[in-house]
């Protein structure tokens, strides 16, 4: 039977409307209509403002409020559509696919001043995007220049949630076995050798038909740079010189709306309609967990586009300032992450709205991981102190929606915070670890002394992560942030002036080297020592305990010529240059060998860290280290190697080879002394980074049995890993 | 432009025709149509679209309801889309759901 409650209970200018209900927020469809629910704590007035799409003066402005009987007297009284400080209202007959909405609020005071410091920012004169918005019209196509004057430039649109998912569900492969891929949706399929239509390069339905490529690849986890609704033309300013957009917003670390994909990486965004948007989305995800790859969006929870005194009232700072934003007590906003405001994420109302947010992105678009921008701001309180004890990520750590996805903080800030090893964890988190990229930089150059910190990288950080295990720590060389592979063994210093900001953009301490000569050189000898060097790195990664993460682009050396800030630029330095495949085929080659190894290998995917102790018996601990001689290693030099006793992987539970790894960072080659290994077993070879290709690596079962089984002669700056098994296997 | 159905009903397969303009108004009406052509339970079910100029998401939910409502034991065609419509249904993944054909040959 159809429900009591699509009757009208008010009319407004021809609209049927209703008291609606006040969750969930947002606009969702409800029989007969559309429910609309907004909170705001200080405003006393409140319109709901619809549009047709596309249309820059609305179709009706209907107040949250109409006549109401009063109590005993029947006699009536206005009153509002709101139940505590939350407005809601039902607008029946509405055609959702044919509206956009937003807000206009009030109370009544004067407009703050743009530029001038204020507690309350409301402005009746500009209609506000839903916070909770479900898609996001206003920058359909990507790159495609906006009405600068448009009274409303971010509009909210009503998404239909239902989709045929075809029995798809997350994957929950476990932390410690993905390999993930950081990548960005547009670079990914932008640049014309990718050979995708033009119409469509760029967007998720364009990186969909590119999954066979990272199945080949074998990476089981791509991470997406932000896909929340952002604007690329946020601070941008059009360079009349080259006739193009400079300073655009690329990377997209500034959020409008927390739960709407971004229409401009959709190909259906130009059909202005928020449903297919985000059904393209979902499309995307099925399709790649279909060929068993997990999807991890990079959130950006710390901030919002508004800026500061100066920005622009789209949302948040219209509805409730002081609610959303921290604030001194002089109505400034706080800057903790460096971009001009920090959203107020320990403020409870904040705090559910983060939550509902992820809990939206898990639920609906069957998203299997998170990682958190900046987190180490969502461990401050209201007023910017950190806290021992966060609600918000204690919240989310203890979610039950969340409950299986990975949650992954950037555990620092733009204020001076970094919480590497120390972010507050509840049994969940893992971290971005900075210092093993610091650790692994260092040694790979040839810093001398860094073998200890190296070996605490290949255990996986035990120094930071005890109590908590390998898994909280998200390995990586490089990231979207800093130098990518091949100018870290191109460059010793940053050049940015593509930046426009005279080259004092990006960061200063790299832990880079050239090779003997700043940028592009024929020099075949250094050619040489840089790809060596790129495999060493890529090796060293895929051999450490913990979660490894290869940035876009690194697995065919594609160069961004010593930029180690991109995050400005629409262009080809940032575009994945598919032709690279094939000059770095070589390269490509070791990078899909070197996944393949670790996924076939389980002791180099534990839970848990290394007990350094044998208690069945068999005569080697789970880990040993070693030197130029075995069982005594060098922790002074440039060289370390170590051994991993795979009866013992995964707590004994999946029967593994030994496996022996010799990094050798000096400039001269060493002879490695192995050590013995039970009767029948051999030491065969699975790379050489020293060799050219296609000796440089080699296939599960088919590694050459090493001529010399007592020394291992390897090259300078080189590693060399090895399997041991027996002749039965 | 509105939306023009028309339904050839056989032993094993419903073929239904559309041409005009599948959107948000017009959606209801095919829906009641596939309802109907359920009934008799055909193991293929075939759109012809070549005459269809748009498609908006409220229509693609019907192919979607069509799919689900007739169970995985039955084929899905979709005949003869072009250009906008064709559009819609691959960027939105569900060409992959259905068997797209220019001209409709029963694959069983």
């Amino acid at each position: 039977m159809q429900g009591i409650d699509i009757q009208p209970t008010h009319e407004y200018q021809g609209y049927r409307i209703r008291p609606g209900k006040p969750f969930p927020f947002g606009a969702s469809l409800v029989p007969g209509g559309v429910n609309f629910s907004v909170f705001s704590r200080s405003a006393s007035y409140c319109v709901l403002v619809i549009f047709e799409k596309g249309a820059a003066t609305p179709l009706v402005e209907i107040p949250f409020r109409g006549m109401f009987a009063k109590a005993f007297t029947e006699e009536p009284v206005w009153g509002e559509f709101r139940i505590g400080n939350v407005f809601n209202m039902t607008v029946l007959g509405l055609d959702d696919e044919a509206i956009e909405y937003g807000f206009r609020m009030d109370n009544g005071l004067a407009p703050a001043e743009r530029g001038k410091p204020a507690i309350h920012r409301f402005d009746p004169s500009v209609v506000l995007l839903d916070p909770y918005a479900r898609s996001i019209g206003g920058r359909d196509v990507w790159g495609r220049a906006p009405d600068w004057n448009a009274p409303f430039p971010h509009r909210s649109r009503v998404v239909s949630d239902d989709y045929d998912w075809e029995g798809d569900r997350p994957l929950e492969i476990p932390l410690e076995d993905l390999v993930i891929y950081e990548m960005h949706v547009r670079g990914f399929t932008r640049h014309p050798s990718s050979g995708i239509d033009a119409a469509e390069a760029g967007t998720f339905s364009a990186m969909r038909e590119k999954i066979p490529y990272l199945k080949e690849l074998g990476v089981n986890c791509v991470e997406l740079m932000p896909i929340y609704e952002f604007d690329e033309f946020e601070n941008s300013r059009w360079d009349d010189e080259r006739k193009c957009w400079s300073k655009m917003n690329y990377w997209g670390y500034s959020t409008i709306g927390f739960f709407s994909p971004k229409a401009g990486y959709a190909s259906t965004g130009r059909l202005g309609d928020g449903t297919m948007v985000a059904d393209e989305l979902k499309s995307l995800v099925k399709e790649l967990h279909r060929n068993g790859i997990e999807v991890i969006l990079d959130v950006v929870f710390n901030h919002t586009a508004e800026g500061n005194e100066h920005g622009p009232t789209i949302s948040y700072r219209g509805i409730d300032n002081s609610t959303y934003y921290m604030l001194t007590p002089e109505g400034y906003y706080q800057n903790f992450s460096g971009t001009g405001n920090t959203l107020n994420c320990n403020n409870p109302i904040v705090r559910d709205m983060v939550i509902d947010a992820l809990r939206y992105w898990a639920s609906q678009f069957h998203i299997d991981g998170f990682r958190f921008d900046l987190a180490s701001i969502l461990s401050r309180d209201p007023w910017g102190g950190p806290m021992a004890n966060p609600p918000l990520l204690e919240s989310l750590a203890f979610d039950p929606i969340l409950g299986k996805c990975k949650l992954i903080a950037e555990a620092w800030d733009a204020g001076g915070l970094y919480q590497v090893g120390s972010f507050p964890a509840y049994g969940r988190w893992a971290e971005w670890n900075g210092k093993y990229r610091d650790a692994i930089r260092q040694f790979l150059k040839g810093d001398p002394g860094e073998t200890g910190a190296m070996s605490q990288a290949i255990l996986g950080s035990p120094q930071l992560y005890q109590g908590r295990g390998p898994t909280a720590s998200i390995n990586f060389v490089t990231c979207h942030d800093g130098f990518n592979l091949a100018d870290l063994v191109s460059y010793n210093g940053k050049h940015n002036e593509a930046n426009l900001e005279d080259n004092r953009d990006g960061a200063n301490d790299n832990a880079s080297w050239n090779c003997g000569w700043e940028g592009p050189t024929d020099d075949p000898s250094i050619l040489a020592l840089r790809q060596r060097q790129m495999k060493n790195a890529i090796a060293m990664l895929l051999v450490s305990q913990g979660v490894p993460m290869i940035l876009m682009g690194d697995e065919f050396a594609q160069s961004k010529f010593g930029n180690n800030n991109t995050y400005g630029l629409d262009a080809e330095i940032n575009w994945l240059d598919w032709t690279l495949r094939e000059t770095h085929r070589d390269f490509h080659r070791f990078v899909r060998k070197m996944i393949a190894f670790r996924l076939a290998h389980p002791v180099l995917r534990s839970r848990d860290f290394f007990h350094y102790s044998d208690p069945a018996g068999r005569g080697y601990s789970d880990i040993s280290w070693h030197g130029v001689q075995a069982w005594r290693p060098d922790w002074g030099g440039r060289a370390i190697a170590f051994m991993l006793n795979g009866y013992y992987a995964k707590g004994g539970t999946a029967p593994d080879d030994f496996i022996y790894v010799a990094l050798n960072m000096h400039w001269d080659a060493l002879p490695f002394e192995l050590p013995r290994l039970p009767d029948g077993f051999r030491w065969r070879i699975f790379a050489n980074t020293g060799m050219p290709a296609p000796e440089d690596a080699f296939d599960a079962g088919a590694e050459p049995e090493l001529a010399d089984q007592n020394v291992c002669l390897t090259g300078g700056r080189s590693v060399v890993i090895l399997v041991g098994r027996s002749e039965a296997q | 432009m509105g939306l023009d159905i028309s339904v050839t009903q056989g032993a094993d397969e419903a073929i239904i025709q559309l041409s005009g303009e599948l959107d948000a108004a017009a959606a209801p009406k095919l829906k009641e149509a596939v309802e109907k052509v359920a009934e008799a339970k055909p193991k293929r079910l075939v759109f012809v679209v070549g005459e269809l100029h748009f498609m908006a998401s409220a229509g693609l939910r019907v192919l979607i309801f069509a799919k689900q409502k007739m169970g995985s034991g039955v084929s899905l065609y979709v005949i003869g889309s072009q250009g906008p419509v064709l559009n819609t249904l691959t960027m939105s993944g569900f060409h992959r759901s259905v068997i797209l054909q220019d001209t409709y040959k029963p694959l069983e």
